[in-house]
């Protein structure tokens, strides 16, 4: 089944990366460059799910879902965080903003269809 | 026409492209931050590229690049919480991070041997500033990290007591047959609110085999009652699979914590047979679902748990602990807008700027043929041909606009050189880069690398006293070192000046004497001896040391500038500093010069050095003795050369009424006059290079096509005046030029 997809990260290698990994599942890959960015993407798409990063510039991956969140028709959106820690702390922390799950850095191109078939259908 | 490319190599240079930019950004924040015009921005900047880095690093298996990176990142870390002040020392060891990233970075790029001990050394440096404490840490985090995925559940078989953790932790056996299992799942109101959805949850779980699932509507309050978005309902499902615990618990990785989750194997798998009828149960359709299966579990098969599942059962998320912590987004950014980039192949460019070349020959050509049918110059034609010339010099500015580059990133290795260069001789430097937006030509960038590595060691090695020495002389104990870049009249001048002893010419003189170089009696200006300095196997250090003295003089700099179509100069006032000038075409390719004749011979001269032409009067020329004269021009005196005579094609003139002259101005704002035939044209020429099989001929800078096929060199009058200076004779009417001007 194609989703569509946001993926918002500020390394270019990390949205290639992520393209490279969706785009032969048929999936429907957006990308955005950091948090702010990823708002204005989102205001033309309905995505099945985001991929979000942490760390970016003017908008991190917390404040991003936050914002997602505080959108009404983004309430149940699953996001995912790409993170490059696997620490306790730091997932607690993307699921008290609102994210769904989370992929840590480097990802298997696999596993993260699988977790986005998992979390979106 | 194109080749397959694998999409993973292409990503791969593309990333260490984007190391570049990251190291870029890493640098200036640093830069920043030791400017003390830091703000709470740039240590998260700093912090971002040496995370990106070190992610980036981490998809391609680019371990010691990883390990490093996050131990810089770890050291950052400290600072961005506001654990840790940076102080100068710090500050040094975070350069020297930098630094060392960069290496490890090209390092990685090239499959290179990995400097280990560096490394090593560093990374002790990195953990004494955060402690011992920190630096037990990192082994076991940098493990966790290269795990793909990891999935923090690791359990084989579950029971029926609420997942408590036993002690006991014996292996088990897995039951004969298709084992079954019993999983008991009730969602709390935070994961809906995570966008996590339990029809999905139960959905994958019967991809895993046969599913039978029903759900517990007994919470289910009156519809007064009912709050929308707290879930009533849990769900037992009677699973038959071939996966283990792990792997179904895999499936409630992310919802850990937001529900009670029990996984319990099942010794009896025939009662499977029942789910098999009724697989497809979604959780809308809970009313379909039949009896619930008593649980006939085998308590006694021991098992092994994990902690995250002891999370699973006992951690009520509560979301009021962990308030979001969003970053405001109101920050300041310093990043760049984001800038749409193409990566082309310089090949690519190399072709189209050989095409605009062509093409500026092929235009010349035509506009020679149009002139020799003897069109109207105000004809259509010709018209049309001006246009054409216009069209032309745009699409080749554009050309030269897609090489050009900003020094920036050259100017930041200047600055390393300068840290490690300062502390090699034990001087305290601080180097200032002005100009860094400055565009040039992606070859001469590169290009000049190596000549400004050499002049910058110099500068700290031997233009700037020692720290004793300049305060004995009442100096601040920092030495300065200045870089700048600057466009002048199409050329990019770039300076490397320094506030030390400047040149010592008695001792120069000396040495030069003492090697031969010059006679000893030999009469030389300020400039002459500053100009011994590029003289092959010079060296001015008394000891030399291990920084600069390494055999490559300033000789190899000159030739290398030159190389480049550019020249060099040096100021240097006793006591307060020396200045080296390079000066640079912008563009290696085009040039606009003026045609000129010479004993009949066709050359070209750069248009931008010729500011003035002039038809003599015997009057104006002065003889100052036989062979050497100056020329009067608006109240001065200027000398003059003959350039047939100085290129060797005739003999002096013996009288220069009516002889066109070209007033040239040097770097340093001096002028002299070149004697030549007659000017034919000013147009833009491709400049040709001349092969390195060819005998480098002083004044000769390159040659060229022509319109009409003919190939005629181009000169370098700054490098012909220079050499004509030299004879001793026109020294005097120099000297005597510059008193009376």
């Amino acid at each position: 089944m194609t989703l569509n997809i946001l993926a918002v990260d500020d390394s270019r290698t990390m949205r290639d990366m992520i393209r490279l990994a969706l785009l032969p599942a048929g999936f429907t890959v957006h990308t955005a460059d950091d948090g702010l960015h990823g708002i204005e993407v989102l205001d033309g798409i309905l995505p099945d799910a985001i991929i979000t990063d942490i760390n970016m510039p003017r908008l991190d991956g917390f404040g991003f879902i936050d914002a997602v969140r505080g959108q009404e028709k983004h309430r149940a959106t699953p996001i995912l965080v790409l993170t490059t820690e696997a620490a306790p702390e730091l997932k607690q922390r993307a699921r008290a903003a609102g994210a769904t799950g989370w992929i840590v850095k480097p990802f298997d191109p696999d596993k993260l269809v699988k977790a986005l078939h998992m979390v979106a259908g | 026409m194109s080749a397959p490319i694998d999409p993973m190599a292409e990503i791969r240079a593309s990333f260490f492209i984007e190391c570049e930019e990251l190291l870029e950004a890493l640098q200036d924040g640093l830069q920043t931050i030791d400017d003390r015009e830091s703000d709470t921005e740039t240590i998260n900047v700093v912090f971002r590229a040496v995370h990106s880095i070190k992610g980036g690093a981490g998809a391609f298996g680019l371990e010691a690049l990883v390990r490093f990176a996050h131990r810089f990142e770890t050291a950052l870390e400290e600072v961005r919480a506001g654990r840790m002040h940076i102080d100068a020392d710090t500050l040094k060891l975070f350069f020297k991070a930098a630094d060392h990233l960069a290496d490890l970075v090209r390092i990685s790029r090239e499959d290179g041997p990995l400097p280990d001990d560096v490394t090593t050394n560093l990374v002790s440096q990195l953990d004494t500033l955060l402690g011992s404490e920190a630096g037990q840490e990192p082994h076991v985090e940098a493990e966790i990290e290269f795990q793909p995925m990891g999935l923090s559940l690791d359990l084989d078989l579950g029971t029926d007591i609420d997942l408590t953790p036993l002690d006991d932790s014996a292996d088990l056996s897995n039951p004969i047959g298709t084992p079954g299992y019993t999983i008991h799942f009730t969602p709390t109101a935070e994961l809906f609110e995570t966008g996590n959805e339990p029809l999905l949850l139960l959905r994958n779980l019967s991809s895993l085999g046969k599913a039978h699932i029903s759900p517990d509507l007994t919470k289910i309050p009156v519809l007064e009652n009912l709050a929308p978005e707290v879930p009533y309902i849990s769900w037992t499902v009677q699973l038959e699979t071939e996966a283990d615990t792990a792997e179904i618990a895999s499936i409630f990785e992310f919802v850990d914590g937001l529900c009670t989750l029990r996984i319990i194997a099942e010794g009896d798998p025939d009662d499977g047979d029942v789910a098999d009828e009724i697989a497809e149960i979604s959780p809308q359709l809970p009313r379909l679902s039949f009896d619930q299966p008593d649980s006939d579990e085998t308590p006694e098969v021991p098992e092994t748990l994990a902690e995250p599942i002891e999370e699973i059962a006992d951690n009520d998320a509560k979301p009021s602990d962990a308030v979001p912590q969003t970053a405001a987004p109101t920050k300041t950014s310093v990043a760049a807008p984001a800038k749409s980039i193409v990566r082309v192949d310089l090949d690519r460019i190399e072709r189209l700027v050989n095409l605009v070349g062509e093409l500026v020959i092929n235009q010349a050509m035509l506009s020679q043929s149009l002139e020799n049918s003897g069109l109207s110059p105000h004809s259509d034609a010709m018209n049309g041909l001006e246009e054409f010339q216009r069209l032309t010099r745009d699409i080749q500015d554009s050309v030269m606009m897609i090489r050009a580059q900003p020094v920036k990133s050259l100017f930041q290795r200047m600055s390393r050189i300068v840290r490690e260069a300062s502390s090699a001789v034990a001087k305290d430097v601080r180097l200032h880069t002005e100009g860094e937006g400055t565009e040039v030509d992606k070859t001469v960038i590169e290009r000049l690398a190596d000549p400004l590595t050499h002049m910058i060691r110099n500068a700290v090695d031997h233009g700037l006293e020692t720290t004793e020495a300049r305060l004995a002389a009442g100096k601040p104990p920092q030495g300065q070192v200045r870089l700048t870049a600057a466009h002048r009249s199409g050329r990019v001048i770039i300076e490397i000046s320094d506030d030390g002893a400047g040149i010592n010419r008695p001792k120069v003189q000396q040495i030069a004497i003492d090697k031969g170089l010059i006679p000893a009696d030999a009469q030389l200006s300020d400039t002459e001896i500053d100009n011994l300095l590029f003289l092959p196997g010079f060296s001015t250090a008394s000891v030399v040391s291990d920084l600069s003295g390494r055999g490559v003089g300033m000789d190899v700099v000159r030739t290398a500038i030159q190389a480049l179509g550019g020249r060099i100069a040096t100021t240097s006032v006793p006591g307060s500093g020396t200045t080296f000038s390079i000066s640079l075409p912008l563009t290696l390719a085009v040039l606009d010069g003026m045609v000129v004749e010479v004993a009949d011979e066709t050359l070209v001269l750069p248009l931008n050095l010729v500011i003035e032409t002039l038809t003599l009067n015997d009057s104006d020329v002065e003889m100052v003795r036989p062979g050497s004269s100056v020329v009067r021009v608006r109240g001065g005196f200027v000398p003059l050369f003959d350039l047939g005579v100085e290129l060797g094609y005739r003999a002096p003139l013996q009288n220069y009424d009516g002889a066109v002259v070209l007033l040239i101005a040097h770097e340093d704002g001096s002028r002299a006059a070149l004697v030549i035939d007659n000017i034919l044209d000013q147009r833009q020429v491709v400049i040709k290079g001349l092969d390195e099989s060819f005998y480098r001929a002083p004044g000769i800078a390159a040659a060229t096509i022509l319109g009409d096929g003919q190939i005629a060199l181009i000169l370098d009058p700054s490098d012909i005046i220079t050499n004509a200076m030299q004879h001793p004779a026109a020294q005097i009417a120099h000297q005597q030029a510059g008193a009376s001007a």
